[in-house]
């Protein structure tokens, strides 16, 4: 299939880039220097030396993507261990670098929270490993996050372009048509609401990731960062497009205040009472496992959009696997980073239910054209795919988002309570993030 | 005060024999210091040292002196947290301890059917951990599909949601009195079980009821049990952690990050890695905590006196 | 503070006059009150309601789980399934999370029951240099938050390379402040000066009359004590999320959250009804402890009962 055909021009790729880079040093052994190139044959010569390596990682999939790199590279031995999810993960990555002991070769780490490792310094740059011959294999929002001027950071895993799940059985008995804008949507909220009180058309009590990839779609840039010189605007133009949508649906009563994936959340996603989502688009294998009763009722749609007609979109959760800095086994780990994320792991954990953030895969014809019961045999793979293609350009996090996002709630959650606007409420945040910014040495300007 | 402050009497031959071997006690005390000084004290004068200086995602590390406690002294959210678990203290922790005693007594009467029965089941709260407790009060709160959403719809009720309103401290103090109860009653109830034969005969001798044998003899006798329970309670509710931190993700916009000084603590160290700020927040908790300790002590002591 | 602290609580003198071996007979054998044990029973209810909910919803299939009212049975009975799901995924890691968890509770509760034993009895029936100072200091460090030790702490154990070993969970949980004061009041209760005293006289060295002559005497205190650690060992829980990293040498409660984390990620499996499941069976052996301890300890007291 086109995956290994792509793997095959890859190789190719870096091989070329190979001879144009002679200059290199090939010591061929463990730790290159930052500056220093390393050539794939270094790579390939750490994977037949061999070695132990440590990856942490709470994606479910890499399990067989382990096993069968262990049985390619026999002598290499990969110790996947899931230390946490999300923050949890970040902590004890934290604590790890801090201590200076104990710290993994990879790590899974979420596109958000990237610049908060890599501008410590504690992620190692991967270029002169020749990951920047990658550009243009992983999808542009996936890369974009991943990548910091010419350093790479990591190697993209799986990508959540945004689309929206609805639950066709409660739109029909509402008898409200899937809408395509977000008016449409407002309208579609009121509808259901009104046609049963006990059903909302999303869940959302406030949710930082979610809140940013909406202001992402809506063309906001609140954050921008050049070094450690950042900028915060959480009033700009795509933000107050935002606020003012969301307000409404606050007023209104037209969000169900239940948090993201408690068991009440499961609960309504799997009886109808909670209609829709806008999320990633690695949300089909979550809901098939979490709320399996509704099976057959579930569709997937284009994310609404701001202007008519347009394809406009914003990503959603998905990570990267990267190496760190303290890791003395670089070309070794570099080489397990482009078997998972470049070559044969990718189709494995395809399989396994995750959403590609490979560009090839993105546009494989099989892909596309898978069926899934779930979802009534809706082709939602070139939903999907098209709403990677979508993803609005220039988007970029704070340094310190996982921070950020964690006093989302102090803030802009009181405006979801309604005890403040959300203007306000957003207000606030920035105001949090400005002070913790200047405090940790960056200098925030608004 | 000098009641308590005093070691138990003893017949003077054996305060011959112990000057004896005045360093002998070490032998026994000496294994759980040592193991408390690296895991208690070790870990405390590291905090100290910490508090002292601060440390920047881009800058490094550098001695600020008191500057940290400057900045506690004025932080608001963290005082907030204070008031909030101070406000705790004061209504569950009687609450608590009340019911806790309460069965104690009712356990030690002997006059409870199935008292073998009712002391494990009340116990067995302390025995759940906190992601099961997480997960089934989460149910119970649940005001949609939950326990009380369920009673709701059944009976046309209009039971408030405990977790999206204000009723959030209220529905933390149920659960942390839920699995303490029990915890505390054993407490009281051991207490009670080495009460000596001797008084009660005295009392028998008297003639006294129930109701004075409990005020005369049993209350008495198990004071240090109850006080040191109200400190212990004291110190667990100004540490109040472990509840707010599971409900969190249910009622994110009404736990807040410093919804109590611990809960505070914990953010700035794992959210913000604000390690130095952190180990200062504790530090002033633990001193706060200690007064309001030594104060309760005082209190149980004049009663006595 | 110092002098305030320092003592057990439940000093008192004894009673001088002619202690008569007399049976608490009145004492013993009271008239049962119907309506003491159903106010009793009332808080019963409090304390069992949530864990009946966890029996309930044990036996239920993952669409059951968020389909049907809580505290009633619903579909398929499949406690079974669930039992032997918790019990083989993940190639059995449930059972090795068990291991673990024994593992910590042995060393951990075991270890910390010991130096609560000694250092109480070293509290309550000698003087020596420092006595006075030793509870305060353990109060005032026990005021201090833990959470906000917890980085210090780890820091410190990876630098004595202790980190993502079973030692950075049994050592700190060696420590039970709480049963240090739980065996100093039993030792200065239930020991009598005058037993020591003789088994001085008789040539005993210290060892020996602790050992053979005080130990049995502290059998309540003993199994008190022990089931408070056993328990809190076996609930240990934001200790091992900061220290260890390898879920192999996860406990129980780690394991569970990992397994309860794993729906809220990208592609993740829920399995709720697993995880329900398996906090019942971990929950099952604290149960079996505490009826097997509560044996011993109604035979401790009525030993310890003897002395009066």
């Amino acid at each position: 299939m086109t995956i290994r055909h792509h793997r095959a021009v890859g190789a190719v790729a870096a091989a070329g880039a190979l001879a144009l880079a002679l200059t290199a040093c090939g010591s061929g052994s463990d730790d290159p220097g930052t500056a220093q190139e390393v050539s794939p044959q270094d790579v390939a010569a750490a994977l037949e030396e061999g070695g132990e390596l440590l990856v942490w990682a709470w994606e479910p999939t890499l399990d067989q993507v382990v096993e069968d790199f262990e049985a390619e590279y026999p002598n290499v031995d990969v110790e996947l261990a899931n230390v946490g999810t999300g923050n949890d993960h970040y902590v004890a990555l934290q604590n790890a670098i801090g201590a200076g002991s104990g710290v993994p070769d990879v790590a899974q780490v979420e596109y958000y929270a990237l610049p908060q490792f890599s501008i410590a310094g504690s992620l190692a740059d991967l270029a002169p490993f020749g990951a920047s011959e990658l550009d243009g294999t992983y999808s542009p929002g996936t890369w974009n996050a991943v990548t910091d001027g010419d350093a790479v950071y990591g190697l993209p895993m799986d990508s959540g372009p945004m689309a929206l799940f609805y639950n066709a059985k409660t739109f029909e008995e509402a008898g409200v048509e899937v809408p395509a804008t977000w008016d449409e949507f407002l309208e579609a909220a009121r509808a259901i609401h009104e046609h049963d009180e006990n059903t909302y058309i999303l869940a959302d009590n406030g949710d930082a990731g979610f809140a940013t990839s909406m202001i992402w779609q809506a063309g906001g840039h609140p954050f921008a960062v050049d070094g450690t010189d950042v900028t915060v605007d959480l009033a700009d133009e795509g933000t107050a497009k935002f606020t003012e949508l969301w307000q409404q649906l606050i007023d209104e009563d037209l969000l169900a205040d239940v948090p993201g994936w408690s068991d009440e959340w499961f609960q309504g996603l799997g009886n109808g009472e909670i209609a829709a989502l806008v999320t990633g688009a690695w949300m089909p294998a979550n809901l098939e496992s979490g709320a399996a009763q509704a099976s057959g009722d579930w569709r997937v749609a284009p994310m609404p959009q701001w202007t008519e007609g347009a394809n406009e979109t914003a990503e959603n959760g998905g990570s990267s696997l990267a190496i760190t800095e303290a890791s003395d086994k670089k070309a070794l780990a570099y080489g397990f980073l482009e078997y998972a994320n470049a070559g044969d792991g990718v189709a494995t954990r395809l399989a396994g239910g995750n959403f590609p953030a490979t560009l090839a895969d993105l546009n494989d014809e099989e892909f596309l054209a898978e069926e899934p019961e779930y979802f009534g045999g809706q082709r939602i793979n070139e939903v999907l795919s098209a709403s990677a293609t979508g993803v609005v350009e220039g988007w970029q996090y704070l340094p310190y988002q996982v921070y950020a996002n964690s006093v989302f709630p102090d803030t802009v959650g009181q405006a979801y309570t309604g005890s403040t606007p959300l203007a306000d409420g957003l207000a606030a945040w920035q105001e949090s993030i400005v002070s913790y910014g200047n405090e940790q040495g960056f200098t925030v300007t608004e | 005060m000098t009641v308590l402050a005093s070691p138990p009497a003893v017949p003077q031959t054996a305060r011959r024999m112990r000057r004896r071997s005045r360093w002998t006690g070490w032998g026994f005390v000496g294994p759980f210091m040592a193991v408390f000084a690296l895991v208690f004290l070790a870990p405390i004068a590291y905090s100290l040292w910490l508090s002292l200086f601060q440390t920047q995602l881009v800058g490094g590390t550098s001695f600020v002196g008191l500057d940290n406690y400057v900045r506690a002294f004025n932080d608001p959210q963290f005082w907030s947290g204070v008031g909030r678990v101070t406000l705790f203290l004061l209504v569950q922790v009687p609450v608590m301890l009340g019911i806790s005693l309460l069965v104690a007594l009712a356990l030690d009467s002997g006059r409870l059917y199935g008292r073998d029965f009712f002391r494990l089941t009340i116990f067995l709260p302390y025995a759940v951990p906190g992601v099961v407790a997480a997960l089934m009060w989460g149910f119970m709160y649940g005001e949609r599909f939950g326990l009380v959403g369920n009673f709701n719809d059944l009976l046309g009720w209009n039971l408030p949601a405990p977790l999206t309103s204000s009723l959030v401290l209220p529905a933390i103090g149920n659960i942390v009195t839920w699995e303490f109860v029990g915890y505390n009653m054993l407490i009281f109830y051991s207490a009670l079980r080495v009460v000596p034969a001797s008084l009660y005969e005295a009392a028998e001798i008297d003639g006294a009821g129930p109701w004075r044998v409990i005020s005369a003899i049993k209350l008495p006798a198990i004071r240090g049990a109850l006080v040191i329970a109200t400190i212990f309670s004291i110190i667990g509710s100004f540490q109040l952690f472990n509840e707010p931190s599971i409900l969190q993700p249910l009622s994110p916009n009404y736990i807040s990050t410093h919804y109590t000084p611990n809960l505070y603590a914990y953010s700035l160290s794992f959210s913000g890695q604000q390690y130095n700020y952190s180990a200062t927040v504790a530090i002033i908790m633990g001193v706060l905590t200690m007064l309001v300790a030594y104060v309760v002590q005082l209190r149980g002591m004049r009663k006595e006196a | 503070m110092t002098n305030v602290l320092l003592t057990a609580p439940t000093t008192r003198t004894r009673p001088t006059r002619p202690r008569l071996r007399v049976r608490r007979s009145s004492h013993a054998r009271p008239t049962r009150s119907v309506l003491l044990t159903v106010l009793t029973a009332l808080v019963g209810v409090y304390a069992l309601v949530p864990l009946v909910w966890l029996l309930i919803n044990a036996t239920k299939t993952q669409p059951d789980l968020f389909s049907s009212f809580g505290l009633w049975f619903s579909g398929d009975f499949a406690l079974w399934d669930n039992v032997v799901g918790v019990l083989t995924y993940d190639d059995g890691v449930f059972g090795r999370w068990f291991l673990n968890t024994l593992l910590y509770v042995v060393l951990g509760a075991g270890g910390a029951t010991l130096l609560a034993l000694l250092g109480g009895y070293g509290l309550a029936k000698f003087d020596f240099p420092g006595k006075r100072a030793v509870f305060a200091v353990v109060i005032g460090a026990v005021a201090v938050p833990g959470t906000a030790l917890a980085v210090p702490t780890f820091l410190m154990f990876a630098n004595l390379g202790l980190t993502n070993t079973p030692w950075s969970v049994i050592i700190p949980s060696l420590i039970s402040p709480f049963g240090l004061y739980l065996m100093w009041t039993f030792a200065t209760e239930a020991v009598p000066d005058e037993i020591i005293e003789a088994a001085r006289i008789d040539g005993a060295g210290e060892a020996r009359t602790f050992f053979q002559v005080c130990l049995p005497m502290m059998a309540p205190g003993i199994v008190t004590v022990l089931l408070f650690t056993v328990v809190a060992t076996w609930n240990n829980y934001f200790l091992p999320l900061i220290m260890l990293r390898d879920p192999d040498w996860y406990p129980l409660t780690l394991g569970l959250n990992a397994w309860n984390a794993q729906a809220t990620t990208a592609g993740g499996e829920a399995i709720f009804n697993l995880v329900i499941a398996g906090s019942l069976l971990t929950i099952l052996p604290l149960v079996v402890a505490f009826l097997l301890l509560q044996r011993y300890w109604q035979s401790g007291l009525a030993a310890g009962s003897v002395k009066e």
